[in-house]
């Protein structure tokens, strides 16, 4: 008898996206992810790749097609339900950081435990593993940009999700300090078991993923030398 | 955990910008508080008021009266024999006239053995060397408060006026109990109908009745047995005194309530523009996992604090507000309707309760289109900047506003709801917030217009482009300065016209050169025939016209219609009295119809229509009367009518007056004329009165009522300009990073601030523009409905321009200047760093 196969971590099927001017983004796209996999996705501005991890994080609901975490349809659920899930199942990294300037850096950590309903203890530990040990105190306005973005990672990766989709991570960063940060991605990345998605014009960003994967108007293909080049 | 979640938010939001929160708590505290101030301050003195009327009348059940103020006592004995009757008590209830003094002294005629059992608390106190003076035929009681009005105690002998006489009578002591401030006299009944010549009258008679006896079946045996009598109880007494002073209590209330609703514009623009500061933070809560419930809730819970805790502060300073009011000030609101009582504030826990619920609710409903806003956000483009505007396109949207317009002129067209003008406080409510829901739309419109025009100095062309392609975010600045300066201009036109109206009903009513009057207050003055002939003969005086003035009751419930009979050419009636359109003519009557002129209330109050035969209590034998005619009267809103003196002579036999208006012979000064009444025999007793000081002191106690009016029209735009002034900051440092990046490409300091000068000054101007329209709409609600519905009044349209463009001028300065203040900060700091912020 062979065993029951393992869910991908993603999975889109037959995925089509217009913009409300008709312009198709995303026509038929099929793709897998699978558990623990890292992926980074290129290509040329305005080509779909924000509106595929929109629509992976069920902030967007696809024409036709479907998207599944861990085998759930997301693009089938209510707002409520897609909510729960990527609160339970998904880890965010953004460009512009987007951490709440109110809040201590052990808060700003700790906002997915809280949702989750689960001890906070780890924000904790999660900013140790970043490197800011000792400042869950600090406020966001005491933080460099590249803090900033340590505090996102810990953030996204907090509650232990089994995705993260990050956009642009070091769009904002110097080169020196954008290696560090993903180096630091790719680590917990790792670490901590998740599979994850990088959208980036950075080829040096995407060669920390496991594999590269080029979005045209024709869908997902592997980098290869000739489009690297 | 979301409790602490809600917590790390809520107190983040507030650690940030503690300054905004408090004006927003300040801003519900001060309505509530006034608010609630001026309820607790009516309820006192309401209380206290209706507290002494009722010791007065002490355990009766029932009480006897006349239409008019005496009555025969014939009736008495009938009543005390009667099967259901355990007692009765006559009493004798006159207002005595103090020589020397404005008020008048309530005088109690009693008997001392039928008062003993039914109101103990009235009885005189003798010193124990005289048990017997409470049947003294020259002793008199007076209330504590009676003898420090008239600095007077035991022993002493105190005038009292009779007539153009006066009446010595001894002070024998004080009364067994009287109210705090109530200044009363008692004195055995017989003495003081023969001390003020009112032998064989009674004011009225309380009655005991058995047990067992229903006091409705009683009093339908007695409205049959005595149709010429009244039947009262407590209860009446009650409305009486609650339908006197209503409209004008209801309407302070809700002037108070102006500022709240103001406070409530303030908590809206706090919240709306502290939505959509964070308008990328909630949506990064929203892709991390919060519910749109979950946000919705946090807002609401935002404001609803906010609300929580204004009104929580409000009801405490308004309670201390009214105990240091009552203290200092008494219970009297300016609208004289509580005189001699001392109130004393008392906490009522149900008012406050509203007042509560009323400031929380109407926060949380100011968070309401933020919190909508903030949960219906799509994640994804909210986390992009650039998009606040969008957020509120829905303020732009005109209909809802258009809706509100249309409902309130609808509502204006109803009748009184219990006597008030429910619709037309609704109307002036809806035309508020339609008004104000329309400026997205308004500011738009002028602004896209106008910036076409200023595209050549950068600081216009930033400054429209601003106001032109981001309208609602301005258009939230200008709610609580639009609702306040439209309130504003409303009132301000309506008591505007409210006093030019009074003034020429003043010019209009005192023609005559001079005015002789029996007394200025109370019911012993009077000018007997004798003495009206001898005024009339003096020299210098062409005329003489006399005036009697006598309270009428119609209905038990209402306050007492004023009874005026005076010389009145049925022929040319407009001549005597500030008569309205409607009239008939009062020279073709049949014979034995007599004319009547009716004030404006009494159409109102009573149903009475010109053309309509009407009966007034005036004898046993009194023909039908005729509205023939309908006169405006801004002094007694409970109702007045006037009858031609002789006919009211020839109906009731009394040939006493009141007043007397001299009109001079060319050529005689007035005080030719004061000095010959002076040496009249009865010159002494009598007091004069000018025409320019009559309408003096008349416009100086109108301006006087209006000064709690004036003062919260003065908070409701403290409040409205507080928030300009946090708007405009908050939307400043919002714009810090569009600021730096103007300085990046090359604008200055004192360009920016220029830039925010113009934006507060255009905003303020179109704020002013629309808020003007508004209020003068409102001014007519309130001159054509309102006031007509709480007072009974008519008054014609006055435009006061120099105060409007006084306040509008201070606005426009004021709403610039904060502008530009705030924009100092946000331009003071750095630039660089301004552009690389986050957030």
């Amino acid at each position: 008898m062979k065993p029951p196969a393992t869910p991908a971590a993603l999975e889109c099927r037959a995925v089509r996206k217009a913009y409300g001017n008709g312009r198709v983004v995303l026509a038929q796209l099929d793709f897998a992810l699978q558990p623990g996999e890292y992926i980074a996705i290129m290509g040329e501005s305005g080509v779909g790749k924000s509106t595929l991890l929109n629509l992976i994080a069920g902030l967007d609901m696809p024409d036709s097609g479907s998207v599944l975490i861990d085998g759930v349809p997301i693009s089938g659920l209510s707002d409520d339900d897609a909510t729960r899930l990527r609160r339970e199942k998904l880890g965010f990294i953004f460009q512009a950081f987007h951490v709440l300037p109110h809040l201590t850096l052990a808060q700003n950590v700790g906002l997915p435990l809280l949702l989750n309903g689960v001890s906070l203890a780890r924000a904790t530990e999660m900013l140790d593993k970043v490197g800011l040990h000792g400042r869950g105190h600090d406020f966001p306005r005491q933080l460099s940009g590249g803090e900033l973005q340590r505090v996102a990672i810990a953030r996204a990766l907090v509650h232990r999700p089994t995705l993260i989709l990050a956009d642009e991570p070091t769009g904002n960063l110097d080169p020196d300090t954008a290696a560090d940060v993903l180096h630091l991605l790719r680590a917990e990345i790792k670490a901590n078991g998740a599979s994850a998605i990088m959208v980036t014009h950075s080829l040096a960003a995407a060669a920390t993923a496991d594999r590269i994967l080029i979005l045209t108007s024709a869908g997902l293909h592997p980098m290869t030398t000739a489009t690297a080049a | 955990m979301i409790a602490l979640l809600t917590r790390w938010l809520l107190f983040g939001e507030w650690r940030a910008h503690p300054w905004r929160t408090l004006a927003a708590i300040a801003a519900i505290a001060l309505g509530v508080g006034l608010g609630f101030a001026i309820d607790l301050i009516n309820g006192a003195a309401f209380n206290e008021f209706s507290a002494a009327a009722r010791s007065l009348t002490g355990q009766s059940d029932l009480q006897v009266r006349g239409a008019q103020p005496l009555f025969d006592e014939k009736v008495y004995p009938q009543l005390a024999r009667h099967d259901d009757v355990v007692l009765a008590n006559p009493v004798l209830d006159i207002d005595v006239t103090i020589p020397g003094q404005r008020g008048a002294l309530k005088v109690l005629g009693i008997d001392l053995f039928r008062a003993s059992a039914l109101a103990p608390d009235l009885l005189g106190v003798p010193s124990a060397d005289r048990p017997f003076d409470t049947l003294a035929d020259d002793a008199i009681f007076l209330s504590p408060a009676a003898q420090d009005w008239l600095k007077v105690k035991t022993g002493d002998t105190l005038q009292l006026q009779n007539g153009t006489g006066t009446v010595g009578l001894r002070v024998a002591g004080g009364i067994v109990r009287a109210r705090p401030g109530q200044r009363i006299a008692v004195m055995d009944i017989a003495a003081a109908q023969w001390r003020f010549e009112r032998l064989g009258k009674l004011s009225r008679i309380d009655l005991k009745l058995a047990a067992g006896v229903s006091r409705a079946a009683f009093r339908r045996t007695l409205a049959t047995a005595f149709p010429t009598l009244l039947v009262t109880e407590n209860a009446d007494q009650e409305a009486r005194s609650a339908n006197m002073s209503r409209a004008y209590r209801v309407n302070l209330n809700v002037l108070a309530l102006v500022a709240l609703f103001t406070g409530a514009f303030l908590v809206f623009s706090t919240q709306a523009l502290s939505v959509l500061r964070r308008r990328s933070q909630f949506a990064l809560l929203r892709v991390i996992g919060l519910t749109r419930g979950l946000l919705l809730r946090q807002v609401l819970l935002e404001g609803g604090l906010l609300g929580a805790l204004g009104s929580l502060v409000g009801l405490v300073g308004g309670y201390v507000l009214a105990a240091l009011a009552l203290r200092f000030f008494g219970g009297d609101l300016g609208g004289g309707y509580f005189p001699g009582i001392r109130p004393s504030v008392q906490l009522n826990w149900t008012t406050a309760i509203i007042f509560f619920i009323l400031g929380t609710g109407i926060a949380l409903l100011g968070s309401l289109a933020p919190a909508l806003e903030a949960a219906r956000a799509q994640p994804a483009p909210a986390l992009k900047s650039g998009s606040e505007d969008v957020a509120l396109a829905r303020l732009s949207t005109p209909w809802p506003a258009l809706a509100c317009l249309l409902l309130a002129a609808l509502l204006t067209t109803l009748p009184p709801v219990f006597e008030l003008p429910l619709f037309g406080y609704l109307a002036v409510a809806l035309l508020l917030v339609g008004g104000i829901a329309l400026m997205p739309r308004c500011a738009a419109l002028v602004f896209t217009a106008l910036s076409r025009r200023g595209q050549r100095q950068p600081v216009t062309m930033l400054a429209l482009a601003r106001l032109a392609n981001a309208p609602n975010q301005a258009s939230i600045a200008l709610g609580g300065v639009l609702s306040s300066f439209s309130l504003m201009v409303a009132m301000a036109i309506m008591v505007s016209s409210f006093r030019v109206s009074v003034d020429d009903w003043l010019v209009q009513l005192l023609s005559a050169n001079l005015y002789v009057r029996s007394a200025a207050s109370g019911d012993t003055g009077a000018l007997k025939p004798a003495e009206q002939r001898l005024i009339s003969a003096l020299p210098g005086v062409q005329r003489a016209e006399f005036l009697r003035t006598l309270p009428l009751t119609l209905a038990p419930s209402r306050p007492a219609v004023m009874l005026l009979a005076r010389p009145i050419d049925a022929a040319e009636p407009g001549r005597t009295l500030p008569l309205t359109d409607d009239i008939i003519d009062a020279t073709r009557l049949p014979a034995g119809v007599l004319p009547v002129w009716v004030s404006e209330a009494m159409l109102d109050l009573y149903g009475y229509r010109v053309g309509q035969q009407v009966t007034l209590p005036l004898g046993a034998n009194a023909p039908p009367f005729k509205v023939v005619g309908v006169w405006r009267d801004y002094a007694r809103q409970s109702g007045a009518v006037q009858i031609r003196l002789a006919d009211y002579q020839r109906l009731t036999g009394d040939l006493d007056v009141n007043d007397a208006a001299l009109f001079f012979q060319p050529g005689v000064s007035t005080a030719q004329v004061i000095a010959g009444v002076r040496a009249l025999p009865f010159g002494s007793a009598v007091e004069f009165a000018d025409p320019g000081e009559i309408r003096a002191l008349s416009l100086k106690i109108f301006d006087r009522s209006f000064a709690v009016t004036y003062l919260l029209e003065v908070v409701a735009i403290v409040i409205g300009l507080f928030g300009v002034a946090a708007t405009f900051s908050a939307q400043t440092l919002a714009r810090a990073k569009e600021f730096g990046m103007l300085r990046h490409v090359g604008v200055t300091r004192r360009q920016i601030l220029l830039v925010l000068g113009v934006e507060g000054g255009l905003l303020t101007g179109l704020g002013i523009g629309v808020g003007f329209v508004l209020g003068w709409v409102i001014s007519l609600v309130l001159i054509f409905i309102v006031n007509p519905q709480s007072f009974h009044w008519s008054m014609q349209l006055h435009m006061p321009w120099i105060m409007l463009g006084s306040v509008a001028s201070l606005l426009l300065v004021s709403s610039a200047a904060t502008a530009v203040v705030a924009g100092s900060r946000a331009v003071a700091g750095d630039a660089i760093r301004a552009v690389r912020e986050d957030w």
